[in-house]
């Protein structure tokens, strides 16, 4: 038997496995999903002009794009296995829910994906003009696609909708898939990350077309890929923006520990002000919002603004959340973990009752956990909704690292607000046609190329790192999600699959500046 | 016809078994890569054949992917409890898998890190160990794996709450310990290398490689046969698990030879599969056909649907339990509710239209044979 400090090393190094690799992901699928429209507009041009320019264009950004794609699909593989390999208990649990999007998304997207891109590299003097525009497109919107599924299925886990617990299979079934698919939490999610996708590829062409500028070469590709690539990205940065301050209420509303994280906000309260800029202290001395910073620069009222769209809004505290606020009818997670462990206790009953063939208890315990009797509604929603809660040991567990959190989101709305900035001056000094002469802003641009990394990066770390200890908000921890393995061997995995990303990431980094250098080509 | 819960688990099994089916046939490109310095003794020679598969190889990738997607939807109590248990197996093809999707892209840039020879390599691990591990895991679909699943651990607050645990610490690598399933993960691997072979017959326009390509399937057809056909004796000879109508498992003699006469479509299926890889083989060898792809492609995936419908059907375990026989697997418990599986298959009857879209996209690119020439001239885009 594991006592419970092997068991939270595995913990800890699965999530550090599953956080490499999505990390490794997650650093080529932005581009991939914004420079495949890039270069789909780019051909759209070359296909109604004719004009050989375009093409020659196309073809340079379509390389670039093809070196990261294949990066992006060795790096995707594992997280779809790694649900099984490291979250068994995870992929058991859900799997009825989970599993769907993810077949959809090897159904509908991946094989669009795979079999376009191939014509896309492959059919220029095999296919029509038409045909390989379209390829190109469906190219684009393959991967956007499998954006979709995917981010439906993490919006599930942050948000899980439309589903029921069965405890005869001792798992959570799905009962409404559109509940699923629209959930307002995935539909924010996957416009928010897929339009940071865009203008991280935005900011990514803009950046190497400045370094030709900077270079004096290719200026005609280099003006005409920022004039497309900064329309773009100022589009995109809008909807980023739209569907950020979407996300705020959401999270407001389904994981409040997770905003209250956000902030660093203590103690709640009415018409809360917004940390902009602030230092944290260490964790020791942080118990409210007097002491929680050395050092902050607030604006008024706009956390409440931001959470619910209402000056006077109340925005809870990590205190509240964790020791109970009755005033604000907010729970203690000491009294959820009662609550959770009782409808733990219930399960556990049940299954005992079943290998007993003691049918009327099973009978009994099933109504509380039916949504269409009176006693399953309070039973539901008074106990299983802390199910989770139920696994966890102290109520402390419930706060996750408050100044990654913390510093995570104001880097990621910091870079953001200079993007639009960004865009707005290069679209303006565009319109001035004074961008070949403007240097410092052609230094700009190509700097600005790692601050997308970083911020489209931070962005997943607010997202994850703010939810946990949650697998699935509320219903199952990190420590009851994870498959039953030594410490040793995800370990030993942990470090050859960081060894060998590592190395595929510098050759990557090598080939794309090597071939970025190269510039486009003659034909 | 009333579509009910066991429809519903069968046709989800029948679509699994497909998808194994297809991602056995196009295990070709692996087994192109694996023997990428025996057809291949020049760089150009091998540059054709890496842009030959190159054109084919996202799709067998794309193939396993789904695989595992619509195990998990479909069946999540075996993805639970073989991924998360035979935990070095998955990790190991994982990592072969993961090798390969970089290779031919990043082969022959400039400035690559690693050098051309460490992609080369990549694909030529990917091409021998791909194959071979993955054989050897779908054996394990006959002849069973070390786990126990009790659901109850989940209310074990406190202690460990994984519903699965494997009982060996190998954790999956006890597979090579019975013979039949290294023989199913040899067939695998030489077939890939059989139909890699008639594939580079069809796709390169190019005497030399066409003579080596047929030389070398006939060398692994017959080594094939050798594995295959006693995995297959053995198969049909071996006890299988069964489960009663009320779910209860015990072993049955010859469960598999069973499930072959009581599902004769089954057996046609499968004979039908044998015949056409052998028409593959003999017209490719005898005759130099360029159709022997067909044949033995077709075959291929005939046989290896009817093997796996073997494994779940006919209220067959899938995935015997050798640890703990009433924790066995089959697709009546260990399947997603009806509700997932209606979704599921309403999604599914996409799949014509996807088939319909890749055949048709790689017919547009194929139409034109790889050459010397092409390769040699860099103008296009090439791996």
């Amino acid at each position: 038997m594991q006592s419970i400090s092997e068991l939270m090393q595995v913990v800890d190094w699965s999530r550090a496995q599953f956080a490499m690799t999505a990390i490794y992901h997650w650093i080529f699928v932005p581009l991939t999903l914004g420079l495949g429209f890039i270069v789909a507009i780019m051909e759209t041009f070359y296909y109604k002009t004719g004009d050989a320019f375009w093409k020659r264009t196309t073809k340079f950004w379509m390389r670039l794009f093809g070196i990261n794609f294949a990066i992006g699909v060795a790096t995707g593989i594992i997280l779809e296995f790694e649900f099984g390999t490291n979250w068994s208990n995870y992929s058991y649990f859900v799997g009825d829910i989970f599993g769907a999007p993810l077949a959809i998304e090897g159904i509908m997207a991946f094989f669009l994906e795979s079999t376009f891109i191939a014509v896309m590299f492959f059919g220029w003097n095999k296919v029509s003009k038409g045909f390989h525009l379209t390829a190109t497109w469906l190219t684009a919107i393959g991967a956007n696609l499998s954006a979709l599924w995917i981010l439906v299925a993490n919006g599930w886990m942050q948000y899980p909708v439309g589903m029921q617990f069965n405890p005869e299979t001792a798992r959570n079934e799905m009962v409404s898939f559109f509940d699923v698919l629209f959930s307002p939490v995935a539909m924010n999610k996957f416009f928010h990350t897929v339009s940071s996708g865009y203008v991280l590829a935005a900011v990514f062409v803009v950046g190497v077309s400045a370094w030709f500028l900077l270079r004096r070469r290719e200026n005609q590709m280099a003006l005409r890929s920022i004039k497309i690539a900064s329309v773009f990205g100022m589009a995109s940065i809008l909807l980023c923006v739209f569907t950020g301050d979407g996300s705020g209420v959401w999270v407001s509303r389904t994981q409040p520990m997770k905003l209250a994280a956000m902030e660093a906000h203590y103690d709640g309260s009415e018409g809360a002000p917004l940390v902009a800029v602030g230092i944290l202290k260490p964790e020791a001395e942080r118990t409210s919002n007097e002491d929680a910073f050395y050092f902050k620069i607030e604006i008024p009222k706009l956390l409440s603004i931001m959470s619910a769209h209402d000056v006077d809004a109340y925005v809870a505290g990590i205190n509240d959340l964790v020791y109970g606020n009755p005033e604000r009818g907010i729970l203690s997670a000491s009294e959820k973990m009662e609550r959770g462990r009782v409808a733990i206790d219930e399960l556990a009953r049940y299954r005992e009752a079943m290998e007993n063939g003691d049918s009327e208890t099973m009978q009994a315990i099933a109504r509380k956990f039916d949504p269409q009797t009176d006693e399953g509604k309070e039973f539901l929603s008074e106990y299983f909704a802390y199910f989770g809660y139920g696994y966890l040991q102290s109520p402390e567990d419930i706060v996750p690292n408050v100044p990654l959190t913390f510093y995570a989101f104001r880097v990621m709305v910091g870079i953001g607000c200079l993007f639009i900035l960004l865009f707005a001056v290069v679209l303006w000094t565009g319109y001035r046609k004074s961008l070949e002469r403007t240097r410092w802003l052609q230094y700009v641009m190509l700097w600005a190329i790692p601050f997308a990394y970083i911020a489209s990066m931070a962005g997943w770390v607010v997202a994850e790192v703010g939810r946990q200890p949650w697998t699935i908000q509320d219903l199952l921890p990190t420590v009851a999600a994870v498959s039953r393995i030594d410490a040793t061997s995800v370990m030993v995995t942990f470090f050859i699959f960081a060894l060998l990303f590592t190395a595929l990431l510098i050759a990557e980094i090598k080939i794309m500046t090597k071939q970025i250098s190269i510039g486009p080509k003659n034909e | 016809m009333q579509i009910t819960y066991i429809f519903l688990q069968q046709y989800w099994w029948f679509i699994i078994s497909l998808l194994g089916a297809l991602l056995v046939f196009l295990l070709f490109v692996q087994g192109g890569q694996g023997m990428l310095r025996e057809i291949g003794r020049s760089d150009v020679e091998r540059n054709m054949l890496v842009n030959s598969l190159g054109r084919k190889w996202e799709f067998t990738f794309t193939t396993l992917v789904t695989f595992g997607g619509a195990f998990f939807a479909s069946f999540p109590l075996f993805y639970s409890t073989s991924f998360g248990g035979a935990f070095y197996v998955w990790m190991l093809i994982l990592l072969v898998f993961v090798i390969q999707a970089v290779a031919y892209e990043f082969r022959r840039k400039p400035d690559n890190f690693l050098g051309e020879k460490t992609y080369d390599a990549f694909l030529m691990v990917n091409g021998v160990a791909g194959p071979l591990l993955l054989g050897i895991a779908v054996g394990t679909f006959f002849t069973g794996a070390n786990f126990a699943v009790d659901r109850i651990n989940i209310t074990a607050v406190g202690g460990h709450t994984a519903i699965s645990q494997w009982t060996t610490p190998w954790r999956g690598l006890e597979a090579v310990a019975d013979w039949r399933n290294v023989a199913l993960g040899l067939s695998v691997l030489f077939l890939s290398r059989v139909l890699a072979c008639q594939y580079f017959m069809n796709n390169i326009d190019d005497d030399t490689i066409f003579g080596r390509s047929r030389r070398r399937m006939g060398l692994y057809s017959v080594l094939f046969l050798v594995c295959f056909l006693p995995f297959l004796a053995a198969l049909f000879l071996s006890d299988g698990v069964a489960a009663d109508p009320s779910g209860v498992m015990y072993y049955e003699p010859y469960k598999y030879w069973h499930n072959l006469v009581q599902m004769p479509v089954v057996a046609v299926v499968m004979a039908a599969g044998v015949l056409a890889v052998l028409t593959g083989m003999i017209t490719g060898y005898f005759r130099s056909s360029r159709k022997a792809i067909w044949w033995s492609g077709i075959g291929t995936v005939l046989t290896v649907l009817s093997l796996l419908l073997l494994a779940g059907w006919n209220g067959t375990a899938y995935y015997p339990s050798n640890a703990d026989l009433q924790s066995s697997l089959t697709i009546y418990n260990s399947s997603s509710s009806e509700f997932t599986l209606q979704v599921m298959s309403i999604v599914s009857l996409l799949i014509p239209f996807v088939v319909a879209y890749i055949w048709y996209a790689w017919r547009s690119i194929n139409r034109k044979r790889i050459t010397r020439r092409e390769i040699e001239n860099d103008g296009e885009h090439q791996y």
